[in-house]
């Protein structure tokens, strides 16, 4: 009785420190100890769950200690190796490693149901399946979003004719037969919970198959909030308090990031699902540059408009992560600061290719975090911003979306540079970016474009500034 | 009919918790800046890791004769506490570079 209550206890201790830890996570000074807190929670929760007391089985402590020691291992040399620019395809694998676990859980309890050791009822039967499905969605799901952040796998390679289609029949299918297994109880049989299984399976690849480049923030944040479900819908098999507050709560800020994250392309969450941006967006938002012509800036024109303003801001894109150039950003920011120059980081909310990460990013390079402005506080502070620099960032600095109705992004919210007095676009080439628009900013008055790779052109813009 | 209204009555307080989390988890985290989404978003992962305590039930429950059992319940344990170490992990890496100006 004692030891029971102490285990109960215990886990409402888990379950505090859950609540707690996120909320310090949302606050950058106390984000480090919200971690740590709900780190504390888990270890007192597995602790907690290794010796309550319990009626049946044989505890099999072996086997447990040696599942603990190779995950433990594996997922802590995993986190300690991963580059700061991998790291979305690092979090779709745990995320992915979570959904599986609970499908793992919901299989050994269905095959114990269609045994006939162990009674079900309709209920929990369908809460069984229910955690099957969502949690073989998330990882077959989580895998293929790895292997397409990585680059193993190209969008070409997936994507099946007619997609959407073959998508919304799969769909219906698992839905279908969820609702009948549900139905025909143990009548139904193994066989056919792992064709389920399987279905669920299928379609989680199916379904982030078409979705790709820079609707993977919403996805990977989609995919978040599955596993949180389907880990809360295991807390409902086991009847056990603290996996369905901990489920939940990231089925909560995964939801919440999804949400954030299509405001932020003016997007519905079903228009990603179903289609990216499509081939009827190349034709949109043309003729608006006609035969223009970019003006070309060379590199000391760019440094002395640098060198020489009282403010800079700098807008990144995941041109910049590619390019491995943030730490040479850093460099010439430094340097522009030991002028007097002021400057600031313009950062849009889908910049990167996972909520947040090119905050990550520049904070990797030792940016202090007060610089990176989010997009309300850019857009006001550009009025008085003497120079921006744009270093591999396109559609998300693109004017059409605010003032040309039949381009594909019109509507999205944007970085508005053009407010600023001198605007420098580093770039590969005249390119269109993701959304495969063209971009009047380039051609913009006060517009100059500085061709070339960007973490190249970046160090010579430091070298031109070191001597002037 | 009959029993999906016994199961409802059965798991009262868990639908009870699960409500109140859900608000608890809008009103919680819905203030989060933008600096923290990556951060939050893999605490939270590392957070979803709490199925590992299903996984550990399900070998302890288990009979040791029971092989199938127990190799998906340690399978669920393995994947589940590199869900939970790596989670953490990587969430601590990434906060440790967040750093006010040094002045």
């Amino acid at each position: 009785m004692l030891v029971s209550s102490i285990v109960n206890l215990a886990y409402l201790i888990g379950a505090i420190a859950f609540v707690w830890g996120l909320r310090l996570l949302s606050s950058p000074d106390s984000a480090r100890r919200g971690n740590v807190l709900a780190g504390i929670g888990m270890g007192i929760a597995i602790i907690a769950t290794l010796s309550t007391p319990l009626a049946e089985g044989d505890n099999n402590y072996l086997w447990i200690m040696v599942g603990l020691l190779i995950g433990g291992i594996t997922g802590w040399i995993a986190a300690k190796k991963i580059q700061m620019t991998a790291m979305p395809q690092m979090v779709s694998v745990f995320n992915g490693l979570g959904g599986a676990c609970a499908t793992v859980l919901a299989l050994a309890e269905l095959t114990r149901f269609y045994d006939g050791v162990q009674v079900m009822s309709t209920g929990q039967l369908s809460i069984a399946l229910f955690t099957l499905l969502i949690g073989a969605i998330s990882f077959t799901g989580s895998m293929l979003a790895f292997g397409k952040l990585d680059g193993m796998i190209k969008d070409k390679h997936v994507i099946l004719p007619r997609h959407g289609l073959i998508n919304l029949v799969l769909l219906i299918a698992v839905l279908v037969m969820s609702v009948w297994l549900a139905i025909q109880g143990s009548a139904a049989g193994l066989v056919l919970a792992l064709v389920f299984l399987i279905l669920a399976l299928i379609y989680g690849f199916s379904f982030v198959a078409p979705i790709g480049g820079a609707d993977m923030p919403v996805v990977i944040s989609l995919l978040n909030s599955f596993t949180g479900l389907s880990a809360a819908a295991a807390g409902l098999i086991y009847g056990n308090q603290i996996m369905l507050v901990g489920g939940i709560l990231v089925g909560a800020a995964g939801t919440i990031l999804t949400v954030l994250m299509c405001q932020a392309m003016n997007r519905s969450l079903f228009n990603v699902i179903v289609g990216g941006f499509g081939s009827a967006s190349l034709s949109g938002g043309a003729g608006t540059d006609g035969d223009q012509v970019a003006k070309v800036a060379t590199v000391n024109d760019a440094a002395i408009q640098m060198f020489y303003a009282n403010s800079v801001m700098f807008v990144p894109g995941y041109g910049l992560a590619v390019a491995q150039a943030q730490k040479t950003v850093k460099e010439l920011d430094d340097l522009l600061e030991a002028n007097g120059v002021d400057v600031k980081y313009a950062i849009h909310p889908v910049a990167g290719r996972m909520p947040g990460h090119m905050n990550v990013l520049l904070a990797e390079a030792d940016v202090p975090y007060p610089k990176l402005l989010d997009l309300d506080d850019a857009n006001a502070a550009l009025k008085d911003t003497d120079t921006v620099v744009i270093v591999g960032a396109n559609d998300v600095v693109n004017p059409a979306a605010l003032d040309d109705a039949s381009s594909p992004i019109y509507g999205m919210p944007v970085l508005e540079v053009w407010n600023a007095k001198n605007i420098i676009v580093l770039k590969r080439s005249m390119s269109a970016g993701y959304a495969g628009i063209q971009n009047p900013l380039f051609f913009h008055e006060r517009n100059r474009m500085l061709f070339g790779d960007a973490k190249d052109s970046i160090q010579k813009l430091v070298t031109e500034v070191k001597n002037m | 009919m009959e029993s999906i209204l016994s199961f409802f009555n059965e798991q009262l307080i868990m639908l009870y918790l699960l409500i109140f989390t859900v608000i608890l988890g809008f009103e919680v985290i819905s203030k989060v800046p933008t600096v923290l989404h990556t951060p939050l978003m893999s605490g939270a992962n590392a957070v979803s890791g709490v199925v590992i305590i299903g996984a550990i039930l399900l070998v302890r429950q288990a009979s040791s004769g029971d092989t199938l059992q127990l190799c998906l319940g340690t399978l669920g344990v393995i994947l589940g506490m590199v869900n939970v170490i790596g989670g953490f992990a990587v969430t601590d890496r990434m906060l440790e570079m967040f750093k006010k100006k040094k002045k």
